[in-house]
């Protein structure tokens, strides 16, 4: 793939400061890293949830179109 | 020789009111005419040029194509757009684009149209009001909404021909178009609670006119808005509305390379042509494992990954051979390439690692995780909820944005791409004349605009050529005219 641009989530650009690259760690650490930004984009996700879910979805309700 | 793909995309998107007995066609006017408000004027649609019952097949059919909204809330955008009520959708549809990157940032900046009209929407409510939009094309209760793509192609090639070249690549596409949904709709209850399309269950024929009912897989409305004798708008009603750009990007590239091909006759001698192109449209969408066999004619069986990957290397061979200027720039031919066989190789080998990358994978894996932090199950109403909330354009609510999306375009791109027109097609003299001459061009549409000269009538500029009325083209000219007169004289009157 050509080099593109990636813009990743800041928590993420933060942890790379330390200049390891996604690809240079161990497996294991990968995976940890993985891991707690994908937590960290769940606590994210708890707080913008929408409060009451099964009405929210209920009332989600939309005409047909094309 | 292949045709200059030109390009465009129309998506209407989902719209939900806080008050449930708010109307969604009089919130959909809301939100465009609150956008259209703060800017200077209002350029009015032009419907002359709107045939939507004309028939690919060769025969017109009044009345049973979709209607024609006239008395809806219409308008033409100086980055070369119309933003628009239809079916009780706000809908944006991109101005013509020649490569796939301007028409990537073109779709771009209709989500910030969008999201700027919810701003200025929520100003002109009341306290606690408010209109949310959502790019998507499903509520999970039956209905659907389109996200549509439009190439113009070479009205030499039988139209039979590129339905049957073309019917494959449409339904083995989805495995990285896919828009992701969590549940499905009622006819298919009972099967996997995760599916990688919005679209595909809504899929009944394998080919008509229809759009909103009945919807067929090659949809055969003939509507050029261009030189009908050169050009055919081939308009594609398959695929989900993306957020993800590489997803965009692939869904629009691939597709107009497929094109391509079929114009110069690569299809001719393969044998990719499905037995059930319906089931198989939704058995693809079904089928997260990308390994199910599907059967083609010839007898062979082959997956969606198999077949996207057979017409992956012959797409190679069809550059190799011919080139890719069809494309509007090789380069972004080659970028379409690149990612393409990316794609692909990873869905192979680990669709996971494509978790910031494709809609579908990244909604599923979020999905999963969310699952077993809280102990639930995918039919969990929160999940539905997420669901509804990855599509949400309001920054502070969309889960899309919280998920560290790759993308191919900067942001500054994206932005000037809500005010300036794409510089390769007739979207250019569109856009250009709207920003120049406001208060003198009365109406516009994809062919035509029509200036007020200070003397009646009023005088229609045809552009029956999308090639035509391009910055190379007039942009000098353009910038010699301090008004429409002066521009109309300069045209030959």
């Amino acid at each position: 793939m050509p080099e593109r641009e990636q813009r990743q989530r800041p928590a993420s650009e933060s942890e790379q400061s330390d200049g390891a690259t996604e690809e240079s760690l161990p497996t294991s650490e990968r995976a940890e890293r993985l891991k707690s930004e994908i937590d960290d984009i769940l606590d994210e996700i708890d707080e913008v949830l929408e409060e009451n879910a099964e009405e929210f979805v209920r009332n989600y309700v939309q005409k047909g179109g094309q | 020789m292949a045709l200059t793909k030109i390009l465009g995309l129309e998506t209407e998107y989902g719209i939900h009111l806080a008050d449930p007995e708010s109307n969604p066609t009089s919130g959909s006017s809301l939100l465009i005419n609150a956008y259209v408000a703060h800017l200077a004027g209002r350029i009015e649609w032009d419907f002359l040029d709107e045939h939507p019952g004309h028939d690919a097949r060769g025969f017109d059919r009044e009345g049973v194509g979709p209607l024609v909204e006239r008395h809806l809330v219409n308008t033409v955008l100086t980055n070369g757009a119309r933003y628009y009520v239809d079916h009780a959708h706000p809908e944006y549809s991109t101005p013509e684009c020649t490569t796939v990157l301007e028409l990537l940032a073109a779709d771009r900046a209709g989500e910030l149209v969008l999201e700027r009209s919810m701003a200025a929407a929520k100003q002109m409510l009341g306290a606690g009001q408010e209109i949310v939009v959502y790019k998507n094309n499903s509520d999970g209760k039956g209905n659907s909404y389109g996200c549509h793509e439009n190439y113009l192609v070479d009205r030499t090639v039988p139209f039979k021909e590129i339905a049957q070249q073309f019917t494959a690549h449409l339904v083995t596409r989805q495995i990285f178009t896919g828009a992701g949904k969590v549940g499905c709709e009622e006819e298919f209850s009972g099967r996997a609670g995760f599916e990688i399309t919005q679209r595909a269950d809504f899929f009944e024929e394998e080919i008509g006119l229809e759009t909103t009912m009945n919807r067929p897989i090659i949809n055969t409305r003939d509507e050029p808005h261009a030189e009908a004798g050169q050009y055919r708008r081939l308009h594609v009603i398959t695929g989900d509305a993306n957020l993800s750009e590489v997803a965009t990007l692939l869904k629009v590239g691939s597709s107009s390379l497929v094109l391509s091909m079929i114009e110069d006759g690569y299809f001719n001698d393969t044998d990719l042509y499905l037995r059930e192109p319906v089931r198989a449209m939704h058995s693809v969408s079904h089928d997260l494992s990308l390994r199910m066999p599907l059967e083609l004619r010839s007898g062979r069986q082959l997956s969606a990954l198999q077949l996207q990957g057979e017409i992956y290397l012959a797409a190679c061979a069809y550059r190799d051979r011919e080139g890719l200027a069809s494309l509007g720039d090789p380069a972004v031919g080659e970028l379409i390439l690149s990612q393409w066989e990316r794609i692909l190789t990873a869905l192979e080998s680990d669709p996971s690692s494509l978790r910031t990358t494709l809609d579908w994978v990244a909604k599923y894996e979020i999905m999963q995780a969310y699952c077993e932090r809280h102990g639930c199950g995918m039919d969990d109403p929160r999940v539905a909820a997420m669901d509804l909330q990855y599509h949400d354009l309001r920054p502070e609510r969309s889960l899309f944005r919280r998920l560290g999306m790759e993308t191919l375009l900067d942001e500054a791109t994206v932005l000037a791409a809500v005010t300036d027109p794409p510089r390769t097609t007739r979207a250019y003299f569109r856009g250009e004349c709207l920003k120049r001459y406001p208060r003198q061009v009365i109406s516009a549409n994809w062919d035509s605009i029509v200036v007020d000269l200070g003397e009646e009538p009023l005088r229609r500029i045809p552009m029956m050529d999308p090639l035509r009325g391009t910055a190379a083209h007039v942009a000098n000219l353009l910038d010699e005219c301090a008004t429409v007169n002066e521009l109309v004289d300069r045209l030959g009157g």
